[in-house]
């Protein structure tokens, strides 16, 4: 397949790869330094740097205009980071300035360029606006030298950019010199901005950089491994990139990566084995199950207790009384008691087995024991208590319980006079 | 109308508006989410123009301001899960439904005059010679039309619900507790500055909107502390940029919206650099200030500790002061007669003890001794 790739296609997709893994490896570090939107900044600070780049040298070879570029890259980033440091002036406002100011004078320089006589901004605007087909292979090797130096500084300074992305305090504590540090990975960042302008474009350039290291971050808590992940992202997208739009007609590559790796960050946001929401949503549901067949399995067992008969059982209609509930939510509740073997069915009766009474004890007991908690050791009021013990009875452990039952020296009755099950029910006394 | 009368006209109205929901924007460090509608309102725009056909002003405001309330939603959403921080939702957001528009615009609606270089950079040199016709009357530019409409209702929006706005800006805490629901307010000033950003989006493009919504505000905000005099300053720096831009462009023959947000950079500097109260020299001058009567103040203290003439050789090697320093240090207190000439030394005179004692720098002088 790629074989049969044209020359221009396959610089297109050696280059949007190359991007794709540069940018995912940056854009870990600006996503956990919550530098996120300064890449944008950076992109459009870069376009009055190509134009005097132009302006001065008159040549349109990438090796002057990238060193424009980068110039006028850092320049906006020291000065976002002045701005801020120095006056009342937030970063979001900052990085706004500089973004649209230094664009709107690269526009200035652009269409002053066009005017000259001997202008031609024609290979000027490619290299901002994203125009991968335009990719030679002299930029290429730009791009692949400027990576390069790239990945070796991040190799070099790996231990000292992890502790400027989680802790500059500590680092500075150490004595480490943490704002060359950040000017060097700042620097880095505009390298790798200047180096994807020209196939992505100054507006998407920011995904580039963000999208694949977001996606990263759900998969994993380890950097290295997030940085890894983040890079292998970016490469994949700029591969599916390229070669979608090699082989379907008017299908810009950058917007198509962008799209890629917007869709890879979804699926990683839902999925993800520990951070995915769907996930999430599952544990909610779950727990929200437990604690309603847990109250299903106390109503039955105080009942029990109220008449002292645990073999009655009793009507739906009753049970649905107790707490205002549809007939439809009650057979939820019930039902991971009746599968579990907690309780019975007997036409439209419901009845604890010996496991479920057992099972009940333990709930009322973890109860009335908070209670007493609540009412000696915090001194409340034997009438506010209740309430906290019907939360707190679903997450107390049995060792928790035992101890405070122990630290409350092995109380009988709870703060309403009711009596606390001992810790396990006799089995001789089950049978019954 | 004259050409020039026009641009002027729809550059001043972009600005106000602009100005108008930018202050807020601005104070409540949401500049970046203007940044993100701006970019975020293409899909919108190409939807509209694949759904009526035709550029026609209506339908493209109403569906790029659409889809600037779906991207504040989606900014939104991804911040709730608590797995994206905000500035990284922005990052995320943006940029895809950006890539959205510029693929079905390069797919579906690539004859038509909707080019990318447009969208970003605008032109509102073309604003005088695309009028408006309604059943067959020419009613003079679209522009100017669509813009006032816009400005029109971003005075309404801020005039009516100022006091809303103003407390949900600055304490959203209490704006809640007093029944002012915060995020319906947040997505009406999201709504507002879509529509704005649609409006201008054609004369001033994408990007450059950006510098009417976040420099003139916050130029405004370098100069004072006042709601009504920031959003007043923000529209006056705000339209200036519009006229100063277009006759900088006129003079050198370049891009029109380049030279607005040139001259909003400028505006902006210049009140970084000067601002009486927030500018940059204005707090150096004070540190030097500080600084200085810091050092007389040591100097009399030490003076005193000493109790009789020390040489200047030797105070210079104490404070590890040049002998410039240490002579502008004293000959301020010489000039006040704090201390006296004795020799090649200083001395604390009876008048320099009286002010120490006086000033309630005497327990200040236990502790730093």
């Amino acid at each position: 397949m790629i074989l049969e790739l044209s020359f221009t296609a396959r610089n297109v997709l050696i280059g949007a790869t190359l991007l794709g893994a540069l940018g995912g490896t940056l854009g870990s570090f600006a996503l956990l330094r919550r530098q996120s939107l300064l890449g944008d900044a950076l992109a459009h600070a870069a376009l009055p740097g190509v134009c005097l780049a132009y302006l001065v040298t008159g040549a349109k070879s990438p090796l002057p205009l990238f060193t424009g570029a980068l110039l006028a890259g850092l320049l906006g980033a020291m000065l976002i980071l002045a701005t801020v440091r120095w006056s009342r002036i937030k970063e979001d406002s900052a990085i706004g300035i500089v973004l649209s100011v230094f664009f709107g004078i690269g526009i200035v320089l652009l269409t002053y360029i066009q005017k000259l006589p001997a202008g031609n901004q024609s290979g000027l605007d490619k290299f901002l606006f994203g125009q991968a087909a335009t990719l030679v292979t002299e930029d290429l090797q730009v791009m692949a030298a400027l990576g390069a130096v790239v990945v070796l500084f991040i190799a070099l300074f790996y231990k000292e950019f992890k502790l400027l992305s989680f802790d500059p305090a500590f680092g500075s504590s150490l004595g480490l010199p943490m704002r060359r540090l950040e000017i060097l990975l700042t620097l880095l960042l505009v390298v790798v901005v200047v180096v994807g302008l020209q196939t992505v474009g100054v507006v998407l350039i920011v995904a580039t950089l963000i999208t694949p290291a977001a996606a990263a971050r759900q998969w994993t808590d380890r950097l290295g491994a997030m940085v890894l992940l983040s890079a292998a992202i970016g490469a994949a997208a700029g591969v599916a990139g390229s070669l979608a739009s090699a082989s379907v007609p008017k299908l810009p590559t950058g917007p198509v990566i962008v799209l890629v790796s917007s869709c890879v960050l979804i699926v990683s946001l839902l999925l993800a084995p520990s951070r995915g929401i769907l996930w999430a949503r599952l544990r909610e549901k779950q727990v929200a199950e437990r604690i309603r067949g847990e109250n299903l399995l106390k109503d039955l067992y105080l009942q029990g207790e109220r008449t002292e008969s645990w073999d009655k059982p009793l009507t739906w209609p009753y049970l649905m009384g107790i707490r205002g509930q549809s007939s439809r939510d009650l057979a939820r509740s019930a039902r991971p008691l009746l599968g579990r073997g907690l309780a019975e069915r007997t036409d439209d009766a419901l009845r604890l087995t010996a496991d479920g009474r057992a099972k009940g004890q333990q709930l009322v007991r973890k109860h009335r024991i908070w209670e007493v908690y609540l009412s000696r050791r915090l001194e409340l009021p034997s009438d506010h208590v209740h309430r906290d013990a019907e939360a707190m009875e679903h997450t107390l452990s049995e060792a928790a319980v035992s101890d405070l039952e122990q630290a409350l020296g092995f109380p009988k009755v709870d703060p309403h006079g009711s009596p606390i099950p001992p810790r396990r029910v006799d089995p001789l006394r089950t049978s019954a | 109308m004259s050409p020039t009368l026009v641009i002027l006209l729809v550059g001043s109205c972009v600005a106000t508006s602009c100005a108008l929901v930018g202050s807020f924007l601005v104070l409540r460090k949401m500049a970046l989410l203007g940044d993100a509608i701006s970019h975020a309102v293409l899909p919108g725009i190409a939807i509209a123009f694949l759904m009526t056909g035709q550029r026609s002003a209506l339908p493209m405001v109403l569906g790029a301001g659409a889809v600037g309330v779906v991207t504040v939603m989606l900014v939104e959403l991804f911040n709730r899960s608590r797995r994206l921080h905000e500035d990284a939702s922005i990052g995320v957001v943006f940029p895809a439904l950006f890539s959205f528009g510029v693929i079905l615009i390069s797919r579906y609606a690539a004859q038509v005059d909707l080019d990318l270089d447009c969208v970003l950079y605008g032109e509102i040199a073309y604003a005088p010679w695309d009028t408006l016709t309604l059943f067959g009357s020419d009613l003079g530019p679209k522009a100017l039309w669509v813009n006032g409409a816009v400005l029109l209702v971003n005075l309404l929006f801020v005039i009516l619900l100022y006091k809303e706005l103003k407390l949900s800006t600055f304490d959203a805490g209490l704006a809640a507790t007093l029944g002012f629901p915060p995020l319906l307010l947040h997505y009406l000033l999201m709504s507002a500055v879509s529509i704005t950003v649609v409006g201008a989006f054609e004369s001033v493009g994408a990007i450059l909107v950006v510098a009417m919504l976040v420099v003139p505000p916050a130029t405004a905000y370098l100069l004072t502390e006042r709601l009504e005099a920031m959003l007043a300053i923000a529209v006056g720096t705000g339209i200036a940029s519009a006229v100063l831009g277009y006759l900088m462009a006129r003079a050198l023959d370049v891009s029109i919206a380049g030279a607005m947000a040139t001259v909003a950079g400028l505006l902006f500097v210049a009140a970084l650099l000067l601002s009486p109260g927030h500018g940059l020299l204005a707090r150096l001058f004070q540190l030097r200030k500080m600084g200085s009567r810091l050092s007389g103040q040591l100097l009399l203290l030490h003076l005193r500790k000493e109790g009789e003439a020390v040489t200047t050789a030797m105070l210079e090697r104490r404070f590890g002061w040049t002998g410039r320093r240490l002579h502008r240090v004293a000959s301020r207190l010489l000039r006040d007669r704090l201390v006296e000439k004795e020799g090649d030394g200083l001395r604390l005179t009876a008048r320099g003890a009286e002010i120490l004692e006086t000033t309630g720098r005497a327990q200040l002088a236990h502790k730093l001794t």
